[in-house]
């Protein structure tokens, strides 16, 4: 039987969210929390699979209490079941402790139900990194596949995949063997609008919700703050794009305007060195 | 076969959570289904929760509800221009337990109310909305939503839709309603910081105000605005009859900042950030719009029957009220197996007899006796207000002088006696 299992993350919609002026960090208290929409195609793309092969498609998340609300999203979508680790000790992690964290929650998942295939969304839209992916794959030792954008197909018996890569001119057709991780764009596929039965599941569902003291071989040091070499030196936000200028007048007047605007942007004509 | 309930609900405002509460507490099968994101996401009310039709199906809720201030103070302010007649009562038996009511944000409070619901048991599906009803040999069955595979059956259907009620008016319950028979509030919350706001207002830690705003609030329109305190943050709103807007030719959102700017208000929110903006219907049709509200394995309750008592700016709490109700018809209906409109009937004969019925069979001509005579707001408002301007300025004339020319004032005895049969016609109304 193929098991899935979708790493999803329950994130602030930055569409929305705004920055402390102060501190210059984001004030989460400003934006409701979402399912990562990237990790929404992940979820849709493991139901697509086992709607193919048959199976099961689980997911997996480290977050705070409240994160049973993104698990519940998946569920919508049509995932059998969902995990969420949750622990102060697993809070301030990097990508590295959370690529670790979650790591350890997918080895205990396949202890009861081998997991075949990883999926994780390209990246999360407040991290922005798409390491935690790559991260999971390195520390699984099984071959980590990003920016798919297709699944071919997947053959149970020789225990193979085919996917598509993203490149910048197009994209190139991998194999791997199973089990592997991919990681998947946007453009994979689209999540429909979910079917009544999977809403009603989803209202009554219960997570299973683990601490570091479920998951099995953790070695402390290596979770949360304690577990992260990143040092977050300086935040600062964009500059605002400034508005564009109305050149005003008739056509010639315009033209001579912008001529002269042109050319005052002297850097536009100057010749860099190795160029 | 989809999935049969013994109960869906359709809509997650007071009048369905209150109902969808008890159902799940008698041990029914409840589905409460909300079109928005969540319960409280779409829902609008100028901000007042009554502690005793709240304490009917949840005691003591204000020690764990997100409320924002107990109300210790209703002020009600007759407003001319550049005047306003002001009174009211502030008392501190409302500053402490049991309180009388709570100024609330709705976003929070429904949110927390649904959840208690889902607490009882109730299945909380968010985000779907329904279509229509079922309808079988003349029964509704269950509901169709708008999801694949949407259909879903139940015994009995609540609806609960609010004010419009496109699903009553698809069963043929009540005709669409015209622009007399329904308000259009529209308000702002306004971030201000608690202690402002306690200055401002005169009040301690955990004590809010409420002021209820006549005449020139609305342009003379019939309708009323309002400015409360929240813990740190100020609701302020204005609502009229949606044929008033039309008559005047006024935007609602127009009237908000004319309010918003009034030389009597804007002190009170000077400084504050908007935050919200939320605008939403009314029904004040009262007792002669409501339509049927019992049918064969239907009943409609809150908003969506028209329960509103627009002269004491009631609503939550007779929604909750028929909520409660049409919950305890339901289990009695399930004991006995019949979801007939006979059955089901007792829900409407004891809402009727209650306060609910009571109260809207006593105003039941309010609204269309104000509608139909504007000048109690656009001239008798600011009359009160010239008289206290009169009376209260001190320039040397006596004060049987000043009685004097507010009585010349009124105008000739024709008007004078025009005066007397408005006042008794509304004395008639609201007694």
């Amino acid at each position: 039987m193929l098991h899935i299992v979708a790493c999803i993350k329950q994130v602030p919609d930055t569409k929305i969210i705004k920055m402390n002026p102060k501190t210059n960090t984001m004030d989460r208290r400003t934006a409701p929390a979402i399912l990562n929409p990237y990790d929404a195609h992940a979820v849709e793309e493991a139901v697509r699979l086992r709607e193919r092969y048959g199976g099961k498609v689980s997911v997996v998340t480290m977050g705070p209490p409240p994160a049973v609300k993104a698990i519940k999203k998946c569920i919508e979508i049509g995932a059998d079941e969902g995990y969420l680790i949750t622990d102060r000790r697993f809070a301030g992690a990097d990508t590295l402790a959370t690529s670790y964290a979650v790591t350890k929650a997918i080895e205990k998942i396949s202890k009861e139900n081998p997991v075949d295939l990883i999926i994780c969304g390209k990246m999360t839209i407040d991290g922005d990194t798409g390491q935690v992916g790559p991260g999971i794959a390195r520390r699984l030792d099984i071959p980590p596949l990003t920016s798919v954008n297709k699944v071919v197909e997947i053959n149970q018996t020789e225990r193979t995949i085919v996917v598509h890569r993203k490149l910048e001119d197009g994209y190139e057709v991998v194999q791997s063997t199973l089990p592997c991780l991919l990681s998947v764009e946007k453009t994979v596929n689209e999540v429909p609008y979910a079917p009544f039965p999977n809403m009603l599941k989803a209202a009554r569902y219960k997570p299973h919700v683990w601490s570091v003291d479920d998951l099995d071989d953790v070695d402390i040091k290596q979770l949360g703050l304690k577990g992260s070499p990143t040092i977050v030196s300086k935040v600062w936000a964009p500059p605002k794009p400034q508005g564009g200028e109305m050149l005003e007048g008739n056509p010639q007047q315009q033209v001579e305007q912008l001529l002269s605007v042109l050319l005052d942007k002297k850097e536009l004509f100057q010749s860099k060195e190795g160029v | 076969m989809s999935e049969k309930f013994d109960c869906i609900v359709v809509g997650a405002g007071p009048a369905g959570i209150s109902c969808a509460y008890e159902l799940a507490k008698g041990g029914a099968n409840v589905l409460l289904l909300e079109r928005g994101e969540y319960p409280g996401s779409k829902n609008v009310m100028g901000g007042v929760l009554y502690r005793k039709m709240m304490e009917d199906i949840i005691p003591e809720f204000y020690k764990e509800a997100p409320l924002e201030r107990p109300v210790v103070e209703q002020r009600f302010m007759m407003m001319d221009k550049e005047s306003a007649v002001t009174f009211g009562y502030k008392g501190m038996e409302w500053s402490k337990e049991p309180y009388n009511n709570f100024t609330v944000l709705r976003a929070k409070f429904d949110q927390w109310f649904a959840d208690k619901a889902v607490e009882q048991g109730a299945v909380l599906v968010n985000e779907t909305v329904v279509l229509e009803c079922i309808v079988e040999n003349g029964k509704v069955v269950g509901v169709r939503t708008d999801r694949p595979n949407g259909d879903v059956y139940a015994d009995v259907v609540v609806l609960a839709d609010g004010v419009n009620s496109l699903l009553a008016q698809s069963l043929g319950f009540h005709k669409e309603y015209k622009p007399d028979e329904v308000a259009l509030a529209t308000m702002e919350v306004l971030k201000l910081d608690k202690k402002i706001i306690e200055d401002r207002f005169n009040l301690e830690e955990n004590q809010g105000c409420t002021i209820e705003l006549f005449g020139d609030a609305t342009k003379g329109i019939l309708g009323t605005g309002f400015l409360y305190t929240n813990k740190d943050s100020l609701s302020i709103g204005v609502g009229t009859l949606l044929s008033g807007l039309i008559k005047h030719k006024i935007k609602p959102y127009e009237l908000l900042e004319y309010v918003k700017n009034h030389p009597m208000i804007r002190p009170y929110i000077q400084g504050s950030e908007p935050q919200e903006y939320l605008a939403h219907l009314i029904p004040e049709g009262g007792f002669k719009s409501m339509g049927k509200i019992v049918g064969d394995g239907v009943i409609v309750i809150g908003d969506a029957s028209q329960l509103v008592n627009a002269i004491h700016r009631e609503g939550s709490n007779l929604a909750m009220t028929s909520g409660r109700m049409a919950a305890e018809t339901i289990l009695l209906a399930k004991e006995a197996g019949d979801f007939s409109e006979s059955m089901l009937d007792l829900y409407r004969t004891r809402l009727m007899s209650g306060f609910v019925g009571q109260d809207m069979q006593k105003y039941k001509d309010a609204t269309h006796h104000f509608d139909k005579f504007p000048h109690y707001f656009d001239e008798y408002i600011p009359m009160l207000n010239k008289a206290a301007s009169q009376m209260f300025t001190v320039d040397g004339s006596s004060k049987w002088d000043k009685q004097k020319k507010i009585w010349k004032d009124i105008g000739s005895g024709k008007d004078k006696m025009k005066l007397a049969r408005d006042m008794y016609r509304a004395w008639k109304v609201i007694k």
